[in-house]
């Protein structure tokens, strides 16, 4: 599935990860029960209004704060497609790319489109299509990195290099 | 032409001759540490990878810390599960409540990260270590778990950002001050993706614990790792702990730099960040009227010796406010046991403040002191963002011991130099 169709919705800059998925639950690491949670500190209302196949576009440092890989996959577990912001913590980014939840850094997209905007992306060129029809490029991923995406993620690469090294 | 630490100990670890910032590297990893919330994602997905032994026990930490002694069912389950695991991979560093501590204070206390190491942790904070003048960088579950597997992990090489602390430090301004100014200065992202290296002469005479709480709050710039090159008082620490052998590098003289940064630091005031984020930093004369219903000190910022020193010689025969909760959280059991052999909880006890066994608690919001709405709290820890220590509708404002014992006796936020004029 390379290609993406979903509604926009907007945050601002420096989305923490407490902001993403409280620490107050984090007492379970089933990607549904944090579903329900998700945004719930930057906007009490997302985890009902946002359906499966939405985007969110943020502004930068999007993840910023603590480790927790709950945050990416309570944002994989609510449906949502993909994270479009000017730019990404760091290990925000390599959790998402980690886990499989695509996201795409774009200055340019995540200063212009709107909330409530549908919008297409094609992960594979990295280009977000607006609804007027502009199309933005996103910064394209390093090989290595392409490689466990294309994967689904880190444990898949690791998984192969294992069996190699047998 | 020079190389930073940063790149010579991935380089070291990687097996290469020299690196540039941002080239793509496996490096070797000589300690992994994962927590209450991370660990059981990580081992979740460590099951997936089909292996039958971890890369080496005795490099794997894991430890309970963040909802322990455990604050429900829920988190009772998640720690029975990363006990087991490491009973069944007969890990080393596994620690109990009654013989752990807060992770980023255990660590370096039982000397298991060392100078010249490349650390990972499922925990921001993991760049605590960067004050022994280790590589330890924050990473998510699935890069502990795939580190648990192969004992090997993907890095970007940083380049450096250098905060050159000159002048002398003035009395009673501590590793806390210098860091909030840092991130005030540079901000919550100024310096993602990067190394911090932090010198100059008021590092130079910085003890330990000062230099743990500068490189532990790294992260809050957005910084891969704050490294400070070690030296004598370094090995001093070192020494005596260390598990196993150890080769500490630092910096090249003629090492380019992306930035440089320097600072006379000798008129520098208490900092304090206010609501909701570490890098909203003012000083402290600049607050007033900031009432209080809660004081925090602890955490892995500041639960250490010097921490609860530089509160307890604040408190000393002085009551906590009425309207203040004050919790006292030394980081782990041997600090507990050290600060009840000076007199220290006596001195909190007597004040009126809850001391508590370690834990990392209130910091993140997970118990032991959470919020209520329209509370504010003043802490030691390292965020204030919404909803850190509770309800989304209360604040926590950031500072050092000394600033935090003051206010917790004045009920608002004050100089330390001020508690004479409380009555």
């Amino acid at each position: 599935m390379s290609t993406i169709r979903g509604k926009v919705w907007t945050f601002g800059d420096d989305i923490d990860t407490d902001a993403i998925i409280p620490a107050r639950y984090l007492t379970t690491t089933d990607m549904d029960q944090l579903a329900v949670h998700c945004m719930e500190d930057a906007d009490p209302e997302f985890p009902r209004k946002a359906s499966s196949g939405d985007i969110i576009v943020a502004g930068k440092n999007f993840g910023c704060g603590s480790s927790r890989e709950h945050a990416p996959l309570a944002i994989k577990g609510a449906g949502l497609s993909c994270v479009i912001a000017e730019s990404f913590a760091r290990i925000f980014y390599r959790n998402a790319i980690n886990i499989g939840l695509p996201i795409l850094e774009s200055p340019e997209a995540a200063r212009a489109l709107q909330e409530g905007e549908e919008i297409e992306i094609d992960l594979q060129k990295g280009e977000i299509h607006d609804s007027k029809g502009k199309v933005y490029t996103a910064t394209s991923f390093p090989p290595f990195m392409q490689e466990i995406i294309s994967r689904g993620g880190l444990i898949n690469y690791v998984k192969e290099r294992v069996k190699q090294g047998e | 032409m020079g190389h930073t630490m940063a790149e010579k100990i991935l380089a070291r670890a990687s097996g290469k001759e020299h690196l540039a910032p941002g080239e793509l590297v496996n490096a070797r990893i000589d300690m992994a540490l994962g927590n209450d919330i991370t660990a059981p994602v990580a081992i979740q997905e460590f099951n997936k990878i089909g292996v039958d032994a971890v890369f080496d026990r005795e490099r794997i930490a894991l430890i309970p810390d963040h909802f322990t002694p455990n604050k429900d069912i829920q988190t009772a389950q998640q720690v029975k599960g990363m006990r087991e695991f490491a009973r069944r991979y007969e890990l080393t560093h596994y620690y109990e409540v009654g013989r752990m501590g807060i992770e980023h204070a255990l660590l370096p206390e039982l000397g298991l990260v060392l100078p010249g190491d490349v650390v990972i942790g499922a925990d921001s904070h993991t760049c605590t270590y960067g004050a022994l003048g280790a590589f330890a960088t924050g990473v998510g579950s699935t890069d502990l778990a795939a580190v648990m597997a192969t004992g090997e992990l993907w890095f970007k090489v940083p380049p450096t950002i250098r905060i050159v602390f000159e002048g002398t430090l003035p009395p009673g301004i501590t590793g806390k001050d210098l860091v909030l100014y840092t991130i005030g200065q540079l901000g919550v992202d100024g310096a993602r993706y990067c190394a911090l290296e932090f010198t100059g002469p008021v590092i130079r005479e910085l003890d330990m614990d000062g230099r743990f709480t500068i490189s532990n709050m790294a992260i809050e710039a957005g910084a891969k790792v704050g490294l400070i090159a070690p030296d004598e008082i370094t090995l001093d620490y070192v020494k005596g702990r260390n598990q196993r052998p150890f080769e500490p590098i630092e910096s090249d003289e003629d090492a380019p730099v992306l930035q440089e940064y320097r600072w006379d630091v000798s008129q520098l005031e208490p900092q304090v960040a206010v609501p909701f984020s570490p890098a909203n930093v003012k000083p402290v004369s600049e607050l007033s009227d900031v009432f209080l219903d809660q004081v925090v000190i602890g955490s892995c910022t500041n639960g250490r010796m010097e921490d609860l020193r530089q509160a307890a010689q604040v408190l000393k025969g002085k009551k906590v406010h009425p309207k203040v909760r004050l919790i006292v959280i030394p980081a782990t059991q041997a600090i507990y046991l050290q600060a009840m052999r000076e007199g220290l909880l006596e001195i909190f006890i007597e004040a009126e403040a809850a001391v508590s066994t370690p834990t990392c608690g209130p910091c993140l919001g997970g118990h032991m002191g959470i919020l209520a709405e329209g509370e504010t709290s003043l802490a030691t820890t390292n965020r204030n963002f919404v909803g850190r220590m509770g309800h989304p509708k209360s604040g926590v404002y950031l500072s050092s011991p000394a600033v935090a014992a003051a206010s917790a006796v004045a009920g608002q936020i004050i100089h330390p130099d001020q508690i004479g004029e409380v009555k």
